[in-house]
């Protein structure tokens, strides 16, 4: 590809970002990997969009991970958390471990369904908001629009976890929406510990869906006491196998 | 007992319970109570200072329902129309208003039922309590015809008749009835019986602030209604400004034409007095009254106020760096009129070991309390509650285990970390229960689970699924 086509390329691409609103020029939420914040647009996960969290693994509907790793992002942001939920199996102790402090999670319990997603768009329009997190079982379409067109006007982060009980409700999780990114996080195996005991948590965060940038899987280790994810480090550090394979097939 | 002149007679006002078991009753002539009970106890009515003290029962009232009406001497209508929810039922409601009464020193009797005129007649002269919807007939049937408030006159002229009870009354022929008794024992009788129609004027408390609105023309339109609460708010917001005091609570009072009313009521968590985020409260709500052929009033009433001196003011560049501290009083307002102010909460840790113990909701505009859970014991992130019965087995006593059955799903374990023995606090009346050991587990699959065994394995110990960490 030669400087004439990238100068064109880059043309197009300034002027699609002006045709979706983007005049202001859309901050994001670094991880502090490499790995990851080289292949996200913007160099982070986007703030002031919704993004959508999926668990997968065998006790996938309590969301064991998926908590864990959306109260690491609200975490690293600065100011209060809204966290909207339905069921009260949330438990905040364990959000203290991704560095949430109890002092800055706002909760609003919904009795119903149908009363979630206007809990969030009312957060997401609240300015001094860090992040709005909502455990949503269904998630449409028009619904995911109308957050994201709430999120993108205050710049509030919308995180919404997907939630289900039955496998009928499960099946609503491959339904399209219109979040910028989504994340499905799987536990991994964790690093084996020359004695007894456990060692941090990995999991496979696999980048679904975002706008403007390919799928893609990591096997990361899960957050810290301050939110941040960490790259294995028998995993970073080992040598490049795929140069090795080549070696080998030569 | 107290007494009070009638004419040139002195006659019983009101009477204590224990003078009532002895046949006094109000209206009695004093004569026959003195022959009846010769030491009798007796002051002179004060009914200025009853009606006072009956006036500040109202107010204190207007915590249950915005719409309290007095019934002088002695009585209190309160319409629960839209709020017995709040409280679980009617019954519990009921319950509730009872024993504060009581607390306070106050002998009452409570009764709820479709229409004023049944309550009336049923807390006066039944049983009291709640009558179910659609029982009202067979609830005051039986009742004396005292129960129907008529004047004496036409009471005594009715048992000459010998008409003692509701029901024979109500079983006489409507235009005979009419002719000799007159139009209002006829409406007092349909009134009792639900047939009739009784609008409760709400009594406003005097020094409360309140703003209203009359419409020559009724409104019905939601527009409408939206652009007159925003009028109203300002208004009050105005006379809240004056006194230096902000709204804790709000009562919207509709007036139909049809002399019903209806009426919705906000809180906020923190006093307030901004007009337009005040009227935006009653938003959503506005839509679920119904304007019937149209409102002709609509009535603001801040029902609970604190005193507020500051006035709040929004620097613009400071926007930005105030985010961490930023007020949520407003977000909280909207969030509690959408789903009541008891489900926004904050969570603050207990000094407890004990899971299900750790944490207690505290208002979402607390402030911070600074304190968090021990850092250093890894808790997971979702709880089960209660606990779930799993199968494991471990290779030996006392050690993590290496299977486990849960929900049908055989897990086998890869690693694990424990155990962290948590003992019953018996301070806070754990008396059953006993010690559990606590295992985090990691299967093979990689999923990270809390688990326990409620006593040492020699003792039979169960082992319960308890918490995900992922």
């Amino acid at each position: 590809m030669h400087a004439g086509q990238q100068d064109r390329l880059a043309d197009l691409r300034h002027r699609i970002a002006r045709l979706e609103g983007g005049s202001q020029k859309i901050k994001s939420l670094p991880f502090g990997l490499r790995e990851i914040d080289g292949h996200l647009p913007g160099g982070g996960l986007a703030r002031g969009a919704l993004h959508e969290m999926i668990e997968a693994g065998l006790a996938s509907e309590f969301a064991g991970s998926t908590t864990l790793f959306t109260a690491g992002i609200a975490a690293r942001l600065r100011g209060p958390v809204l966290w909207c939920l339905t069921r009260r199996d949330l438990f905040a102790p364990g959000l203290l471990r991704a560095g949430l402090h109890p002092d800055r999670v706002i909760y609003a319990e919904a009795e119903r369904e149908g009363e979630i997603l206007p809990l969030i768009e009312e957060g997401l329009r609240e300015k001094g908001l860090a992040a709005v997190v909502g455990e949503v079982t269904r998630l449409g379409l028009t619904a995911s629009r109308r957050l994201q067109l709430a999120a993108e006007a205050t710049g509030v982060t919308a995180l919404v976890i997907r939630r289900w009980w039955t496998l009928a409700e499960k099946d609503l999780v491959h339904l399209p929406t219109a979040a910028v990114t989504r994340w499905r996080i799987a536990p991994a195996l964790s690093e084996l510990m020359p004695a007894p005991g456990l060692g941090r948590e990995r999991w496979h965060v696999e980048l679904l869906r975002c706008r403007g940038a390919e799928p893609h899987t990591w096997i990361l280790e899960a957050c810290d006491a301050k939110g941040r994810l960490a790259l294995p480090a028998d995993l970073a550090d080992r040598s490049d196998q795929a140069a090795d394979r080549r070696a080998a097939a030569s | 007992m107290t007494v009070h002149t009638v004419g040139s007679r002195r006659v019983v006002r009101a009477a204590c319970a224990a003078a009532q078991e002895l046949g006094l009753y109000t209206g009695m002539a004093l004569a026959q109570a003195q022959a009846l009970v010769p030491n009798l106890h007796m002051v002179e009515a004060t009914p200025d200072e009853d009606d006072a003290s009956l006036r500040e029962l109202a107010r204190w009232a207007i915590g249950y329902s915005p719409v309290v009406a007095l019934d002088s001497p002695d009585g209190l209508w309160i319409d629960i129309a839209g709020v017995a929810h709040l409280f679980g039922s009617e019954e519990e409601l009921l319950r509730d208003l009872i024993s504060r009464l009581t607390r306070q020193g106050i002998a009452a009797k409570a009764a709820v039922a479709d229409v004023p005129g049944a309550a009336w007649a049923i807390v006066r002269y039944g049983a009291g309590g709640v009558v179910p919807t659609g029982r009202t007939v067979d609830a005051v049937a039986t009742l004396s015809i005292r129960a129907l408030r008529i004047a004496p006159d036409k009471l005594s002229a009715l048992h000459r008749l010998g008409i003692e009870r509701v029901g024979q009354l109500a079983a006489m022929p409507r235009a005979p009835l009419v002719r000799r008794f007159g139009r209002d024992v006829a409406l007092r009788l349909d009134q009792a019986l639900g047939h009739a129609f009784e609008p409760i004027t709400p009594t406003i408390p005097k020094d409360t602030p309140t703003a209203s609105l009359a419409f020559a023309e009724p409104i019905g339109r939601l527009e409408d209604l939206n652009r007159v609460v925003l009028r109203l708010a300002t208004d009050l917001c105005r006379q809240l400004e004056r006194r230096g005091e902000g709204a804790r609570r709000l009562d919207l009072l509709f007036q139909r034409v049809d002399q019903k009313s209806a009426c919705l009521r906000v809180g906020t968590a923190r006093a307030n007095r901004d007009a337009t985020h005040l009227a935006k409260l009653f938003d959503e709500r506005l839509q679920t009254i119904d304007p019937g052929f149209g409102i002709e009033e609509v009535v603001l009433v801040a029902s609970k106020i604190e005193p507020l001196t500051e006035m709040q003011v929004q620097a613009q560049g400071l926007a930005d760096e105030g985010a961490g501290n930023a007020d949520m009083g407003q977000l909280v307002d909207r969030l509690g009129a959408r789903i009541g102010l008891r489900r926004v909460y904050r969570l603050a840790p207990v000094q407890s070991l004990v899971p299900e113990r750790m944490a207690r909701r505290i208002p979402a505009l607390a402030p911070p309390t600074g304190a968090v859970w021990p850092e250093n014991l890894p808790r997971p992130t979702r709880l089960l509650n209660p606990p779930e019965l799993v199968v494991a087995t471990a290779l030996l006593p006392d050690h993590p285990p290496r299977f486990f059955v849960w929900r049908k799903v055989r897990h086998s374990v890869a690693k694990a970390d424990g155990p962290e023995r948590t003992t019953p606090e018996w301070w806070n009346g754990d008396k059953g229960s006993s010690a559990r050991d606590y295992y985090r587990v990691e299967t093979e699959q990689g999923g990270r689970y809390w688990i326990f065994r409620d006593a040492p394995t020699a003792e039979g110990g169960r082992w319960w699924m308890h918490g995900f960490f992922s």
